[in-house]
């Protein structure tokens, strides 16, 4: 709750520098913040009591759990990655720099109440204020009619989808009463649930399928993905989309888990499906941030698995995937958005003969796509040998067949960026990226080999 | 309001709402407008809203109207960033139709 409450401040000051003209010092004041931020979520790890404001408890509406500030400290740290990449990619509109800043402030505190809300209100709030700032952020590019084109397919899909969870919501508390997580639970439990109920749970299940972006409600993210400033693309693959699994989960676990049976069979259809479509249609693209988007949909289908197995508890499994799967692709996006910046255009050829004009950004994106394609010793591998194992144990053995075809189908095109890097001839334009750009790759490469080989730090987190 | 309301009002009142949701779903769906599509989103929430209202008032508590405050809120801050895009849009193509919109495929 305070890192909450320290984050929407940071955002608030990101505002008030601009009139007090600190730009040049905003993005390493920023990373300072959430590094204390950070801190203070570790600290909240020994003792999670009951947050009481004013003589109020508040957990009725928020609760800070194991689960939750395991999540905000990858959230946190995914953000602070993200605004490393931020001064750079900023610099030529030094105007615009701390709006953009502040917003996507504004989106990790959104992730933040995804992941330790109890009441359905904070949940909608959460899914609001992600959402909400990242119509802005996908349309920021105001003269570029892609950007605009962008904005505005995210903003209609999205917003739809937010009024199909509403009606879900709205179903559901007319069933039990109530909008708190344990309470309908207990109206679960206690037998006769009634129709209104079940349509209510699939409602909710298809808003937060959209927001995910699984098969089929898929179709927004390619585009949204292809036309949105690259780094805002990078956000919305890593930070935004693990949220909302984490907040998907939270709902099922807490909430929901009694109706397992009646959801579980649609997800189980949704879950191979978008394994196997997301992963097809992945290898006819030539743009690399469509690719990016069709493999996110595919990843997306690999952490349903997590949300289906819910009879052990599958949420470090979903944390160390969400983290393997972060890393990555940020290390991809660090190495991406400077060769695009340098070619000019966003398709797979732009990395050719990159083996040979900077070998050092072409070993990292090397690494990160080998890590999305889950090649041992990576962090991705890991990442879904404990998913796939948690779903053999809740007694998914065809799902998990599916899932190791899909996932062995994926390598195909994750080596096609690796052969147009080192098998393609050069051309003469010199990409350069900037020292926090290699400082970010390098870490997130690091990290991922870290993880690949002593998982132990993860694996008994929560 | 309350429970001395006849079975036959409490039964077509929320199905009311649902024909009203249902006619926002159709709107987004079918009509490329894209002024006329925000407004059938806004059909869409307000039918949430008359919907959340009832219940709370058939089953007495007062949870649901809360939450309707919180739906206007975020509807109208959902309303602003939607109009802003749609302005640039305008300005960049003098158009609002959404088939002008085929800069992204596949």
């Amino acid at each position: 709750m305070n890192v909450l409450t320290y984050t929407c401040c940071l955002g608030l000051f990101c505002l008030v520098a601009e009139i007090l003209n600190l730009r040049k010092i905003l993005v390493p004041v920023i990373i300072a913040g959430l590094a204390a931020i950070f801190f203070v979520n570790v600290l909240e790890w020994a003792q999670t009591a009951p947050i009481i404001i004013g003589g109020m408890d508040m957990s009725r509406m928020m609760r800070v759990d194991h689960f939750s500030i395991a999540f905000s400290g990858l959230s946190i740290f995914t953000a602070a990655l993200i605004f490393a990449l931020s001064s750079d990619f900023y610099k030529d509109e030094p105007h615009h720099l701390s709006d953009y800043l502040a917003i996507l402030l504004f989106v990790l505190s959104g992730t933040l109440v995804l992941f330790s809300f109890w009441n359905l209100v904070m949940l909608f709030l959460g899914i609001e204020i992600v959402s909400i700032s990242l119509y802005i952020m996908a349309g920021s590019r105001r003269f570029d009619i892609r950007s605009n084109e962008a904005g505005f397919k995210y903003f209609l899909m999205g917003s739809f989808a937010s009024g199909v969870l509403l009606f879900g919501i709205a179903l559901i508390y007319g069933a039990s009463g109530s909008f708190e997580l344990d309470k309908i639970a207990a109206y679960v439990s206690a037998g006769a649930v009634s129709p209104m109920f079940l349509i209510g749970t699939m409602l909710m299940t298809m808003a937060l399928l959209f927001k995910v972006a699984a098969v089929p409600f898929h179709f927004w993210s390619p585009d949204v993905y292809e036309g949105s400033p690259s780094l805002v693309t990078a956000t919305m693959a890593t930070l935004v989309k693990v949220a909302f699994f984490a907040a998907f989960y939270r709902l099922m676990v807490n909430g929901l888990i009694g109706v397992h049976d009646y959801t579980g069979d649609i997800l189980m259809i949704v879950a191979a499906a978008t394994m196997i479509i997301g992963n097809l249609i992945a290898l006819t693209q030539d743009n690399f941030k469509r690719l990016l988007a069709y493999s996110g949909i595919s990843h997306a289908g690999y952490m349903l698995l997590a949300i289906l197995s819910l009879q052990t508890n599958s949420s470090s499994a979903l944390l160390f995937y969400g983290t393997a799967y972060v890393l990555a692709t940020i290390g991809a996006f660090a190495v991406a958005i400077p060769v695009f910046s340098a070619m000019k255009y966003e398709s797979i050829s732009a990395f050719n003969g990159l083996g040979k004009k900077n070998p050092l950004m072409a070993a990292m994106l090397t690494m990160s796509m080998l890590s999305l394609a889950g090649i041992p010793p990576l962090a991705g591998f890991l990442g879904k040998y404990y998913i796939f194992s948690e779903a053999i144990k809740n007694g998914y053995i065809w799902l998990t067949v599916v899932a190791v075809v899909a996932s062995i189908i994926g390598v195909y095109y994750y080596f096609k960026v690796i052969l147009a890097m080192y098998t393609k001839d050069a051309d003469d334009v010199v990409v350069k990226p900037t020292p926090l750009y290699l400082i970010v790759m390098i870490l997130c490469v690091v990290l991922s080999l870290v993880l690949g080989i002593y998982p132990g730090v993860f694996t008994q987190l929560i | 309001m309350g429970p001395h309301r006849s079975n036959h009002t409490a039964q077509l009142v929320p199905r009311l709402k649902h024909f009203l949701f249902c006619i926002g779903v159709m709107g987004v769906l079918f009509r490329r407008n894209a002024i006329i599509m925000l407004m059938c989103i806004e059909i869409m929430l307000n039918a949430v809203n008359l919907l959340l209202v009832s219940f709370s008032a058939y089953s007495g508590n007062s949870d649901g109207q809360v939450f309707v405050f919180f739906i206007m809120v975020v509807a109208a801050a959902e309303v602003a960033v939607g109009l802003a895009l749609m302005m640039s849009i305008y300005r960049n193509i003098g158009s609002t139709d959404i088939d002008v919109l085929n800069k992204l495929k596949w």
